[in-house]
């Protein structure tokens, strides 16, 4: 099988790990060849981060380029149109609706750029936005972001819901599995 | 059992299972999880030492003693340790010894993107360079096998893409390694010229060894290609960029082992193909070495010396399909790191933004300050240099700059060579001013505890050095503690202490705010009715606080209530919301 390439990015503390390390030991299970590359050290304060998740029958690069990616899952509306050209044609991009004011923008040295899912779309990029932030909070938890995105993510990932179900358990902690299974339920169905 | 391990973590397993017994490290973005992952087994005695040096000093003791020992390091790092280094290449090891040194090409963490594999050659000790997690587990046990072969320090090379990427592993069971007895050998350990004259030749002599068995390891490695129109030498995250494009079409030479390198392997893979290319990231180390052999090739004329590589980068070089997306057709606003929110740094650095202060800065979170809107660090260079330039812009300029002048250096930096600076301030007098911003942990590297803060590395109650009492101790009189959330004792801090005609440190005490065991205050919020749109709170660069039709909004998903806005307000709008955080 060709290599297939999963990006997810956002802003640096909204916490993307538990994502990727839900979606690495599904794959790892199922198989597969992976690798995920993660970002550390300063640019997690705050900044534009990306975590690279690549599976297949051999893996070879780390991380994933310009044209690549399969699936960009954005926990923020910016970051998914930053990333934006590391989809592949074709590709599809599922994002948070969430908004988080970058620095300049925060000065006021510049403006958060308006209308992004539509000019996403019309640059003919598949894009599915959600207020992920809503669904996770009627979870029952705003950290719950991750498998709400997660949960939209399996509705295009033709992988067998018992799989992602049997990741969720062994990837989340026992006491928030409910929460979370919840979180994905919604992101899934909304 | 096959599990996703990150490279640093693989490692650090690597480690246990070659039977190490003792690890020194300090931390350093991207080598810092070996260690941390390395503590986490019983076996394993672990600790940060103040810095690298102190770290290598450790292991090389370790050593001597007769255990298996370790250190790690990121590139600059190995800079602060390259005294012991030159000379326990000079001594060798009595139990295996392993130094392990992590790359960040591309800069993501660091201050320059030297190129370690020079340390390699210099100080004549052999570097193994793994391309994945498999790799760096498998690496780090023969790193200890040819440590006690060869009786030198070992070098293990980690780059950022192979240090910070989970790929698949098997692990193995630890081999406890027998201790080999302590001897008393002065002819050897001693390195008085008398002595070290006689080391030398051992050690071109077992460079000699080691470029022999460089010849036969299976480290390096040919893997076969069909089209001979070129032949390729790489390493690292390279060969991995090399075979995503290439899927085994051309000959490939993968180096495992990058110190000495294998003359013979490469003339005879030179002459099965029609041109050697050379890929490696960062400096032409091994196109020189293939130079020097008298072979043509082609390496930096096509392959950049700066920056990471990429799958695409290389495709575009050996003229293969290139992947393209499609970038929005408009400028986005870029997004750089910034201070957290209820970061402890950000009042300080208003207050000297405020004060027009020149603000020699140094490594670690608090950097941050030179970013707009504050824009106050104007100078950074390695761990220590905001205390010692201080002192010599001091000397420099004389009472212009006195007045005026900080140094600001974190907590966990300080330890690992700000003392020696301020030694210099005290013995030769510059009437200078030191802000040591002491937010109790190692932030940037992602909270490590240090002599400070009274904690070992596995969180243990542990010796805790006391800053002002050494800060006196080291002859500075003038030494006072203040509170960063609080803006007017900060005001005050700083002007008295550079009016004063003495040396003097100000400790801004306040805990990272992303510690466990801080608590937040609940958010606030602006009632809109107050706030008149004067933007006073947007000097601080908190990315909480946003202007929102004119008016101040504050994200309650972000903020934790510090109060610094409040300070800044002139028409008290910031009110809690007196939410749980």
């Amino acid at each position: 099988m060709e290599t297939k390439n999963i990006m997810i990015v956002g802003v640096g503390g909204q916490g993307s790990l538990l994502a990727s390390k839900l979606l690495g030991k599904m794959l790892l299970e199922e198989g597969y060849d992976v690798k995920v590359s993660e970002v550390h050290g300063m640019s997690q304060r705050g900044g534009s981060v990306v975590t690279y998740v690549r599976y297949g029958d051999k893996v070879y690069s780390p991380i994933i380029d310009k044209g690549e990616a399969d699936f960009i899952v954005s926990f923020e509306l910016l970051e998914a149109a930053r990333w934006m050209e590391y989809l592949k044609p074709g590709g599809q991009i599922v994002t948070s609706t969430q908004q988080i004011d970058p620095m300049p923008v925060v000065t006021g040295a510049a403006a958060y750029p308006e209308d992004l899912v539509a000019k996403m779309k019309a640059s003919g990029a598949k894009v599915d936005a959600l207020d992920c932030l809503a669904l996770a909070k009627e979870a029952g938890s705003s950290k719950a972001v991750n498998l709400v995105l997660m949960g939209r993510l399996s509705h295009y990932f033709g992988m067998a819901d018992e799989i992602w179900q049997k990741a969720i358990e062994t990837s989340v902690p026992a006491k928030f599995l409910e929460l979370n299974k919840k979180a994905f339920e919604l992101g899934k169905n909304a | 059992m096959k599990q996703l391990m990150l490279g640093n973590a693989a490692a650090a397993r690597g480690l246990w299972e070659a039977g190490v017994c003792v690890v020194s490290s300090y931390p350093g973005t991207p080598s810092t999880e070996i260690t941390e992952e390395a503590a986490k087994y019983d076996e394993i005695y672990a600790e940060w030492a103040p810095n690298e040096k102190v770290a290598m000093e450790t292991a090389f003791g370790a050593s001597l003693a007769g255990k298996r020992s370790f250190c790690g390091m990121k590139h600059v790092g190995l800079n602060v340790a390259a005294d012991p280094l030159f000379t326990c290449s000079y001594t060798g090891v009595n139990a295996g010894m392993v130094i392990a040194v992590a790359d960040d090409a591309g800069m993501h963490s660091s201050q320059n993107e030297q190129d370690s594999r020079h340390y390699a050659r210099s100080a004549k000790i052999p570097m193994l360079e793994p391309a994945d997690s498999t790799e760096a587990l498998a690496f780090a046990k023969k790193a200890y096998e040819l440590s006690e072969q060869f009786d030198t320090p070992v070098f293990l090379k980690m780059c950022t893409r192979i240090a910070h990427s989970q790929s698949i592993v098997e692990t193995g069971e630890r081999v406890e390694a027998p201790v080999k007895p302590y001897q008393k050998n002065i002819a050897k350990y001693v390195m008085t010229p008398a002595n070290a004259i006689k080391r030398h030749p051992i050690v071109e002599e077992r460079t000699k060894k080691l470029a022999e068995f460089a010849e036969t390891t299976d480290l390096n490695r040919i893997e076969d290609g069909a089209d001979k129109s070129i032949g390729i030498i790489t390493s690292s995250t390279s060969y991995q960029y090399v075979q995503e494009v290439c899927k085994g079409q051309f000959p490939v030479l993968k180096l495992g082992m990058i110190w000495p390198l294998p003359e013979q392997k490469i003339r005879d893979f030179a002459k099965s193909v029609q041109k050697l290319v050379i890929v490696e990231e960062l400096d032409g180390f091994i196109e020189t070495y293939v130079r020097e052999l008298g072979l043509d090739c082609c390496g930096k004329e096509a392959f950049p010396l700066l920056g990471e590589f990429s799958q695409n980068l290389i495709a575009e070089k050996l003229e293969q399909p290139v992947h393209t997306g499609k970038a929005l057709d408009e400028a986005l606003p870029g997004r750089p790191p910034v201070m957290c929110p209820g970061c402890p740094h950000r009042g300080l650095f208003y207050t000297l933004a405020k004060n027009k202060c020149t603000v020699l800065g140094d490594i670690g979170c608090y950097t941050l300050g030179a970013a707009p809107p504050l824009s106050s660090i104007e100078m950074t260079l390695c761990m220590g240099a905001s205390v010692s330039a201080t002192h010599g812009f001091n000397k420099a300029l004389g009472k212009e700059s006195e007045g005026k002048t900080v140094a600001v250096i974190g907590d966990s930096t300080f330890m690992h060579s700000g003392m020696t600076g301020l030694a210099n301030i005290a013995y030769n007098q510059s009437n200078s001013t030191v802000i040591i911003v002491d937010n109790s942990i190692t932030g940037m590297t992602g909270h490590q505890q240090n002599p400070t803060t009274g904690y070992n590395i596995k969180g243990d109650p542990a010796g805790k050095i006391d800053l002002e009492s050494l800060c006196k101790a080291m002859g500075i009189r003038r030494v006072r503690v203040v509170d960063p959330y609080d803006l007017a004792a900060c005001d005050a801090a700083v002007k008295e202490e550079l009016a004063a005609e003495e040396p003097s440190v100000i400790i801004s005490r306040r805990p990272c705010a992303l510690l466990k065991y801080v608590k937040h205050n609940a958010p606030l919020k602006v009632n809109t009715d107050k706030c008149i749109g004067c933007k006073s709170c947007m000097k601080i660069g908190c990315p909480a606080i946003s202007i929102k039709e004119g008016k101040a909004h504050v994200d309650d998903t972000l903020c934790v209530g510090c109060g610094i806005c409040t300070q800044l307000c002139p028409m008290d709008a910031f009110e809690s919301t007196g939410k749980e955080a």
